[in-house]
């Protein structure tokens, strides 16, 4: 982690997604920085995962443009932008159940090398690769279970494995998720320190409910609403937004 | 990575097998061994369709197609009067590699039941070309009279090939133990366990998918073409749907995903089936109930096995790690 790419800024304009007659997504635009932590928050059904999956390229945009760097990616396939170092962790963990972690952490470093044909030496038996995992494992605390596999670990632990591989694939902008989604409050502060650690050396994008995480960690921070963006700003003006303690913070997340 | 345990089994399995001729030899029964070299190609293809269905989850029920390409490649070749044992081999891998190409590009755009009927479906467009294509014998097979000639060696007798077979399945069963957990190995099987994951690191499951059933594929197909040399003979009945059938349940009763699974499973299904077929004419009626038995035995079919054997030793084997762990993860 520490030999961390340079971070890329993530650009859309006026993106817009239809599911059916519902828009889901209505003229989203923003623009991050390159090392920016930009938090998305927003109701139940805001249009937040929706967001995530028009920018993977799992969900096509109807309208509107997508940017990496200076790259218009609008119509590209998700190969070409996880290329570019664009990588997500899912809300609902999404992890290869019969594989260690070790064997997780390591499938997510081999992504640069691609595949090729290498079907003769073991994928941990590489140096580069076993060595980048060994130590994204111990910096998401999973080091007392690298050799278990994936659907024998704690809740807590799979959400940890799930950031833990967006991490070990050496990004450049990382799509977070809900990474805290579930945790116990011990694990969800271990969290907020990992992702800490992680600002500045990645441009990220966190969706995540939990406002006092959201508060420590932003630089700025969207507000999603019925598919579309009523506010940005930093910490101090979103938390006084009339529009957003009205829409968001008095009406949903009163816990 | 390597268990140990696991290269001790193959290798007593494969010294058990290299015994089988002299035994065979040494009691003047060389039935045995035109028997078990054919139990060792049919071996050879379910190890080759493991690769797919056991490690992909693609359950291809059409392998036998590639069995027929490899016996009618040598029938039709030495039919013309070519009998170089290269040639026919190349000829062979060549047929298999378009064919898995062409057929697996447009099996792999569905998946589960439709993945199944296509695959059934092509293996039997084979299967009916064969039986109308009169000038290669049609519905009564073409004779194969010369045997494939490699120089220093011909597939001439059932020894010479149960050898071939025997090595060449040695080799796939070594290669197979080190795929497993390569890199291209270990992103075929996450395909078959979270494909849109696979997806999300950039990895292509369609490219690694086409390429695992082009290689199962060539596999099964020189699984066909020493099975034409055993039986001197190509037939449309080596490519009946119910050939890929069996290849299932071979690999399904020797353990799904396991390297010297499907080599147990060829060996059991077709011992099974010699001796039942000695006893009575209705061997059928007791083979299908016992392999309904082994199939409901569980995942890991031999674990029963296992479990038995090991019954009279204490049940207090070493703690699972697992336990541990998710008291370790409270403390995070």
């Amino acid at each position: 982690m520490n030999a961390a790419a340079n971070p890329l800024a993530l650009r859309t304009s006026g993106l817009v997604r239809y599911f059916g007659g519902l828009k889901a997504t209505n003229d989203v635009s923003f623009d991050i920085a390159p090392g920016e932590l930009r938090a998305i928050i927003g109701p139940n059904g805001a249009g937040k995962t929706t967001l995530i999956n028009l920018l993977t390229g799992e969900l096509s945009a109807h309208e509107g443009r997508i940017f990496i760097g200076s790259n218009d990616v609008t119509a590209q396939p998700i190969q070409q932008r996880v290329g570019l170092g664009l990588l997500r962790s899912y809300q609902i963990t999404s992890v290869f159940d019969a594989f260690t972690v070790y064997e997780n952490v390591c499938l997510a470093a081999r992504r640069k090398q691609g595949l090729g044909f290498a079907v003769w030496k073991p994928l941990t038996g590489y140096r580069d690769i076993a060595d980048k995992a060994l130590r994204v494992i111990q910096d998401c605390h999973l080091g007392d279970v690298a050799h278990v596999t994936a659907d024998n670990l704690a809740y807590g632990q799979r959400r940890q494995l799930e950031i833990a591989m967006a991490l070990a694939a050496d990004p450049r902008i990382l799509l977070l998720d809900e990474p805290m989604a579930g945790m116990s409050s011990a694990e969800g502060a271990a969290a907020v320190e990992m992702l800490r650690s992680l600002k500045g050396k990645y441009t990220i994008l966190l969706v995540e409910h939990d406002m006092n995480a959201v508060f420590a960690l932003a630089d700025r921070i969207s507000v999603l609403v019925y598919g579309s963006i009523v506010a940005t700003g930093t910490v101090e003006e979103i938390r006084n937004h009339p529009e957003v303690r009205r829409a968001y913070l008095g009406d949903d997340e009163d816990a | 990575m390597f268990r140990v345990k696991s290269v001790i089994w193959i290798a007593a399995l494969f010294f058990v097998l290299a015994c089988i001729p002299f035994v065979a030899h040494a009691l003047d029964e060389p039935f045995y061994v035109t028997f078990f070299a054919r139990v060792l190609v049919y071996a050879l293809a379910a190890c080759a369709l493991n690769v797919v269905l056991g490690l992909a989850g693609l359950v291809s029920f059409g392998h036998a197609m590639f069995i027929g390409l490899g016996c009618y490649t040598v029938g039709i070749l030495s039919y013309y009067g070519i009998d170089n044992g290269w040639i026919q081999l190349l000829v062979c891998i060549a047929a298999c590699v378009v064919v898995g190409v062409l057929v697996g590009t447009v099996c792999l755009r569905t998946s589960g039941i439709g993945f199944i009927m296509i695959t059934l479906a092509f293996s039997q467009m084979l299967y009916f070309l064969m039986i109308s294509l009169t000038e290669f014998g049609g519905d009564d097979g073409l004779n194969i009279y010369a045997p494939s000639d490699f120089g220093f060696f011909q597939l001439d007798g059932s020894s010479e090939v149960y050898w071939a077979a025997w090595a060449l399945l040695l080799a796939l069963a070594v290669f197979l133990l080190r795929f497993r957990v390569s890199p291209f190995g270990m992103v075929l099987r996450a395909t078959h366990i979270n494909p849109r994951r696979v997806d999300a690191f950039g990895y292509s499951v369609f490219g690694v998918q086409l390429a695992s059933y082009v290689m199962s594929g060539v596999i099964t197909g020189i699984a066909g073409f020493l099975l034409a040399n055993l039986t001197a003979f190509a037939s449309p009945s080596y490519i009946a749907w119910h050939v890929s059938g069996e290849l299932i349940v071979m690999v399904v009763i020797g353990g799904i995903g396991a390297v010297t699974g499907p080599i147990v499973g060829a060996l059991a299904f077709l011992v099974m089936e010699d001796v039942l077929k000695g006893w009575t004419s209705h061997w059928m009626l007791i083979m299908g109930p016992i392999i309904v038995l082994i199939a409901l035995l569980g995942r890991n079919q031999f674990a029963w096995l296992k479990a038995c054997l090991k019954r009279p030793a204490p049940s207090a084997g070493p703690a699972r790690p697992i336990a541990s762990s998710s008291v370790a993860g409270e403390s995070l």
